[in-house]
């Protein structure tokens, strides 16, 4: 699915446009190209051990990893861009697709399933309309379910955009989310 | 210019070994600094992960902002967690010659009367927590001791001993409570091999779960000749429902630190790496802080208080895989590649990181190490049963009474930890299991709750220490849906490099959606399907566990097996009467409606998905149960209370 996701944004330019979020020959594009830069350079180019780190600099600037930033990595670092993509997938952190402005993270640890963190998720997927892993159309939220935050004693947990919203239930949902949609 | 006192104090008195500690004046300074006796009071505030969740950050702005109005001269500690996650946020405060008192559930809106109560030497007891004893100070009357307490009367704390306690930002009041010195005692007089075999005899054997002795894990390390070795400190810990390692780190950090560099000379390290998780951030912060600080005393860097030891530590954010617990993955990832778990031999003490000699090592593991070799290896050695010496820290969550950290002796019996230090079960529900281990660990009942806390002892019933989550269940968890839980889990979290572990968890899993799935609709076939895949659920468990390479796939059976084991009628109900009786698992749940509640509104009838539910207006209605899929809408919206579960 994320492949599939990938070669979307490689060849089709609508798809490259929704998802990077910035058209590529705009003024946006040009920042976003001078930051990259800024942030591989920091990193020797080569040595493979800073892969990691690279990547989780440019998704802390950007919020998510770009094709572009793929490709440039894998160029700095004398990797295939391939390979780069393989490893970004394969751990939890990297994201593919922009983040929302609200992003909604919503615990799913053992405790917070116990207290019906499931419930808690289809609910948020219902208000919202999208799936988990997505982000809405009109760029407000984007939801992801992680697997545990450590709250275990407040279960269930959500996180919005770092504000911890504790002891949830299922009527809760939608008044949390419309609160922020009206603080917009 | 204070601050600039007490580091060339410390720094040269004090580290250097040059003052004689018992002396007055020097003792009177190391107890201002590590705040046993104050000049002015102190508000400690919790500000660990869980703290944070439970806002004391609002708190911590109430008691500035009190503190301002009032005009109150006083200083404020932000410490980690004591381990008490349900009673966050809880707020400390020591009056100059007056006991430590401790509050629970200090939300901002307490802050003011409370503040204004102890201010007047008044108790306000509903929230008090307790005090903490000490000989220097006058107690306060009719506060119970924090050591008295049943949550902390039967536990033994060396790892946890300062955390919620010491303030973790401070280097100095680590310093003043006899930190550092054990480490550059060990540098200056012994030599790797005593320090080694002192870890040896002290019995420690490694937290993380798989139980290698941790002294026989560095001497291996050590007598391999090579230009460059490595340590590295394994705080990935993302089982879900475990958070030790965090509270460790964010509540004393450089406990674990002193450890790393203890732990580094024995074994020959120039060079050290802490993985931690990247979602761990303030802990991250607090070891980013904690290091920079060392390289300021000159703890860190070249040669260490002449010496001639070169020591160096490097922290790695981990992007976040379960697998990266396992330590060749982690050290795979470290070097920039898949987390992906490598065949041993060759075991990472003699070609790990980078091709060299490496020692992984759990935060816990590690964080034993000063108490170890300040007072010598028989302390160590009393505590605990023969094959497993010392302490080991669970985080309990779940139905538990009190949710936090409880760190017991080994050899204590599980039924004692839930019982008697956690309290049981909250609003008053009855026991069913715990499951002790983390996802891949296993489901325990009342029955087995004799068990004690040890590696062996729990080996031998099927069940595994782990890493120390603990997780209790009520009666209204269903068990079935716990196995499903964990099997997601797991399969999610396979690496993949293995077939039976990334096709069978899968598999596990899909048969446990099929047992939980409502038989609507359901042809021959399927039915065939169904049963075949039960049939076939106890051997695929042994391909897996039998043919994986690493500890994830050895033990993902575990959380299945052990719940088909206790609580097999539960299975049973679920596969031949296609009924939850905790009513967790929604598809199974049926539906009924009492005619004499029913009002006939057509709330229900409308909102229907499936169009199962007949009737005329101001007429009862009826649920159609072979149309009913069984998604509790109808339930939902009934005003009259007349939709039922069967």
């Amino acid at each position: 699915m994320r492949l599939l996701l990938f070669s979307q944004q490689c060849h089709n330019i609508d798809a490259k446009q929704y998802f990077c979020g910035q058209l590529t020959h705009s003024k946006d594009y040009r920042s976003m190209q001078t930051t990259l830069d800024e942030i591989i350079h920091k990193y020797k180019p080569g040595s493979r051990e800073m892969l990691l780190p690279l990547l989780q600099d440019i998704q802390l600037e950007f919020g998510f990893l770009n094709e572009e930033a793929i490709l440039r990595v894998g160029q700095h670092i004398n990797l295939p861009s391939s390979k780069v993509y393989g490893i970004a997938t394969f751990y939890d952190q990297f994201r593919f697709v922009q983040k929302g402005k609200f992003h909604i993270k919503v615990c799913c640890g053992t405790s917070c399933h116990m207290h019906g963190s499931s419930g808690i998720l289809k609910e948020v997927e219902r208000v919202l309309n999208i799936k988990e892993g997505q982000t809405t159309r009109d760029g407000r939220f984007s939801l992801e379910a992680v697997s545990c935050m450590g709250a275990c004693g407040q279960a269930p947990v959500m996180n919005i955009n770092g504000e911890f919203k504790t002891a949830l239930t299922l009527q809760d949902i939608a008044k949390v989310i419309d609160d922020y949609r009206s603080s917009m | 210019m204070q601050e600039m006192d007490e580091k060339q104090f410390l720094i040269d008195k004090v580290l250097s070994a040059k003052a004689n500690l018992d002396q007055k004046d020097t003792s009177e300074l190391l107890s201002l600094m590590r705040h046993d006796t104050v000049n002015k009071p102190v508000v400690y505030i919790g500000s660990g992960t869980c703290g944070k969740v439970a806002s004391a950050d609002e708190t911590l702005e109430a008691i500035k902002r009190y503190l301002q109005e009032k005009n109150q001269e006083a200083e404020i500690v932000q410490v980690g967690c004591i381990g008490l996650c349900s009673f966050e946020p809880i707020m400390d405060i020591q009056l100059p010659g007056k006991a430590r008192i401790s509050f629970r559930n200090v939300t901002q809106e307490k802050v003011e009367p409370l503040l204004d109560d102890i201010f007047n030497s008044e108790v306000p007891y509903e929230l008090i927590l307790g005090q903490f004893k000490s000989a220097r100070h006058n107690a306060w009357d009719k506060v119970p001791f924090m050591n008295e307490l049943p949550v902390f009367k039967l536990q033994h704390r060396i790892v946890l001993a300062n955390c919620g306690i010491c303030n973790p930002d401070s280097l100095t009041d680590y310093i003043a409570r006899g930190g550092y010195q054990t480490y550059l005692k060990c540098i200056r007089n012994y030599t790797p091999e005593k320090i080694c075999g002192i870890v040896e005899q002290s019995g420690l054997r490694g937290r993380g779960g798989g139980g290698y002795p941790t002294g026989e894990k560095w001497l291996t390390a050590h007598n391999v000749v090579s230009d460059q070795k490595y340590l590295v400190c394994n705080a990935a810990e993302s089982d879900p429902g475990a958070f030790m390692d965090r509270a460790v780190i964010e509540g004393d950090p450089h406990l674990l630190l002193e450890g790393i560099a203890i732990a580094s000379f024995a074994i020959g390290a120039t060079k050290a790496y802490i993985y931690v998780m990247d979602e761990y951030s303030q802990a991250y912060f607090m070891l980013d802080q904690a290091l920079s600080q060392l390289k300021e005393y000159g703890l860190t860097g070249y040669n260490i208080f002449d010496s001639g030891i070169d020591f160096k530590i490097t922290l790695v954010r981990g992007p976040g895989a379960f697998v990266c617990g396992e330590e060749t993955a982690l050290i795979n990832s470290i070097e920039g590649k898949r987390g992906m778990p490598k065949p041993k031999p060759p075991f990472p003490a003699i070609e790990g990181l980078f091709g060299k000699p490496t020692v992984v090592n759990n935060v816990e593991t590690l964080a034993n190490i000063p108490y170890i070799l300040r007072h010598g290896p028989s302390r160590f050695n009393e505590i605990g049963i023969p094959e497993a010496r010392g302490t080991k820290v669970f985080a309990v969550s779940g139905k538990a009474m009190i949710t936090g950290l409880v760190e017991v002796p080994m050899g204590t019996k599980i039924r004692d930890i839930i019982f008697k230090i956690i309290g049981g079960v909250k609003d008053g529900k009855d026991f069913k299991a715990v499951q002790i281990g983390g996802p891949s660990g296993s489901c325990l009942p009342e029955n087995q709750l004799d068990l004690t806390v040890g590696y062996e002892s729990l080996w031998n019933e099927g069940a595994i220490l782990g890493s120390g989550g603990m997780i209790v269940m009520d009666e209204d968890t269903c068990m079935v849906d716990i196995a499903k839980f964990f099997m997601n889990f797991l399969q999610k979290e396979s690496c993949g490099k293995c077939i039976p572990c990334r096709e069978g968890t899968r598999r596990i899993h899909e048969i446990l959606e099929n047992i939980t799935r409502r038989p609507t609709g359901e042809s021959g076939f399927e039915v065939l399907e169904r049963f075949k895949g039960i049939m076939q659920l106890a051997d695929l468990a042994e391909v897996i566990r039998d043919t994986s390479l690493c500890g994830l796939g050895q033990t993902a059976p575990n959380p299945l097996m052990s719940a088909m084991k206790w609580f097999r009628e539960e299975f049973e109900e679920h596969v031949f009467d296609r009924k939850c009786k905790a009513g967790v698992c929604k598809e199974l749940r049926l539906f009924y409606i009492d005619v004499d509640k029913c009002t006939g509104c057509v709330a229900c009838l409308r909102k229907c998905p499936v169009n199962a539910i007949v009737g005329q207006p101001r007429q009862p209605h009826f649920i159609i149960e072979e149309k009913c899929i069984g998604c509790g809408i109808c339930f939902d919206v009934c005003k009259f209370v007349a939709v039922k579960l069967k």
